[in-house]
């Protein structure tokens, strides 16, 4: 379901297999314990790419899963189950002692388009790909902390609006219109991915020290930060 | 250090000397004098503050060789940029940086500290180094860029980067103003854009209160964290 793989100084993290890499417990716990060695082996210049096989990059949450309960009191809490175990991987990829990139091969739903936007910067495809809250279109409230990633990471109101509201299905070059990914110049996954591996090198030889980085990145997010119980910045003693 | 100019109704703040205007506690006070001075001159609420400098350096940020030897420095100085800083978010009167040499850290937190920056487009640049020199960003200088910095892949690319912005960049960033030819023509236009304003006729002290309460939250991440010695003064008016 997902694999890391370390090449020289890039982490590799893929969400395996040609399927929607739909998150549940099981598979968010995986790619939960898969930052965390990550983290462990991190070194200067280390930096994380996060991509995908197939179609998707990440559908979402599995409510498959959720509505198998047989309940609906049961399928809601499975879902509530999900939206909290997930903050955690949010909250991994904010405080990882490296430079974070999506390079996305496909769609990212909902919960997947999260994970992509827990990146330090994203890429998508030109040709194909979108970005989508189709939470909006299935009769899903938004929890709090995928308010507080869009407002952190998406500056205007109107692509704000875009992205949470409208339910549109943003391809890659409005996407890169918007400010909400970085580029969206390659034709296909392999060329993302390609692109990816060209921004890690050039960040990587920068040789930067992976806790400064993490303090530095979280201090941007303050809010998103304090939702998820991240300690944004050192206060006690500003160091000169 | 640094000396203060008026000309008709603009106060020119230059941090003369060819050296890199590095913000040590004397400096620091140089400059808040300064400021005191141009508070306590009663044409102030009618006039201008225009910030520059001599040489190839705006400012290259705190003494950090200076801190390295005497590390009680180092919240000294801290308290001292917050409190100009804060000064200068309540001065009555509209403040200009012309920023004719590199700004890095603290320097180009002190050039955004200004109403409007303008800078030379022919060599410079402005560079929050702190990710390259290992060291993290206070969070009430995150708070001033956050407020002056529009987009969050800008802000993303001055602090996670480390990027070294021209003037031409910092102008697609929405950091800087205008971009200006060469070091003379920014403080021309500095002044021009001064003398402009001025004509405006604007009323200073209701324009001071204004700018506070619309960095109402820097003001509060500057004020929150006194554990410098001192405390941080916040003058003005509190809407």
């Amino acid at each position: 379901m997902c694999t890391l793989e370390k090449r020289g100084n890039l982490f590799l993290l893929t969400l395996t297999g040609d399927n929607e890499h739909r998150f549940n417990p099981d598979t968010i716990a995986t790619i939960l314990s898969l930052l965390g060695q990550a983290k462990s082996q991190s070194q200067r210049g280390s930096v994380l790419i996060t991509t995908g096989h197939g179609k998707f990059f990440s559908n979402g949450f599995d409510l498959a899963w959720a509505q198998s309960s047989g309940s609906l009191t049961g399928a809601a809490e499975r879902l509530h189950q999900m939206v909290e175990s997930f903050k955690p991987v949010v909250a991994a990829l904010l405080d990882l002692p490296m430079p974070t990139i999506a390079a996305l091969n496909g769609h990212a739903a909902a919960a997947g388009l999260m994970l992509a936007l827990s990146h330090d910067y994203i890429f998508m495809r030109k040709d194909r790909g979108v970005l989508y809250m189709s939470e909006v279109d299935i009769g899903l409230s938004m929890p709090d902390y995928f308010a507080a990633m869009v407002r952190s990471k998406i500056g205007t109101s109107a692509a704000r609006r875009e992205v949470l509201l409208s339910g549109k299905k943003i391809r890659g070059e409005e996407a890169v219109a918007l400010g909400i990914v970085d580029s969206a110049a390659h034709a296909s996954a392999e060329g993302v991915v390609e692109a990816t591996v060209g921004l890690a090198e050039k960040l990587a030889a920068k040789k930067w020290k992976g806790d400064v980085y993490a303090s530095i990145r979280k201090s941007l997010y303050p809010e998103l930060c304090g939702i998820l119980g991240l300690e944004a910045t050192i206060f006690a003693t500003p160091k000169l | 250090m640094c000396t203060l100019e008026k000309r008709g109704r603009l106060f020119i703040l230059t941090l003369t000397g060819d050296g890199e205007h590095r913000l040590n506690p004397t400096l620091l006070n140089a400059i808040h004098s300064a400021i005191t001075q141009i508070r306590s001159d009663p044409s102030s609420p009618h006039s201008i503050l225009i910030t520059t400098s001599h040489g190839k350096f705006f400012s290259n940020g705190y003494d950090l060789a200076l801190a390295e030897t005497n590390p009680s420095l180092r919240p000294v100085m801290d308290a001292k940029l917050r409190s100009l800083v804060a000064d200068l978010i309540s001065l009555p009167m509209p403040t200009i940086a012309a920023v004719t040499g590199h700004a890095s850290a603290a320097g180009f937190l002190l050039a955004m500290s200004h109403d409007y920056v303008l800078m030379r487009r022919d060599r410079g640049f402005l560079y929050m180094s702190e990710l390259d020199i290992e060291l993290v960003i206070p969070a009430w200088f995150m708070a001033v860029i956050r407020m002056k910095i529009g987009s969050p892949a800008a802000r993303r690319d001055v602090v996670l980067t480390a990027e070294k912005v021209t003037a031409d960049r910092g102008v697609e960033m929405g950091i800087v103003d205008s971009s200006c030819g060469s070091a003379a023509e920014t403080v021309e236009a500095a002044i021009k854009l001064g003398e402009e304003l001025v004509r405006g006729g604007v009323d200073g002290h209701v324009y001071g209160g204004r700018r506070e309460t619309l960095l109402r939250e820097v003001l509060d991440t500057i004020g929150s964290d006194v554990s410098g010695s001192g405390g941080v003064r916040i003058s003005g008016s509190k809407l």
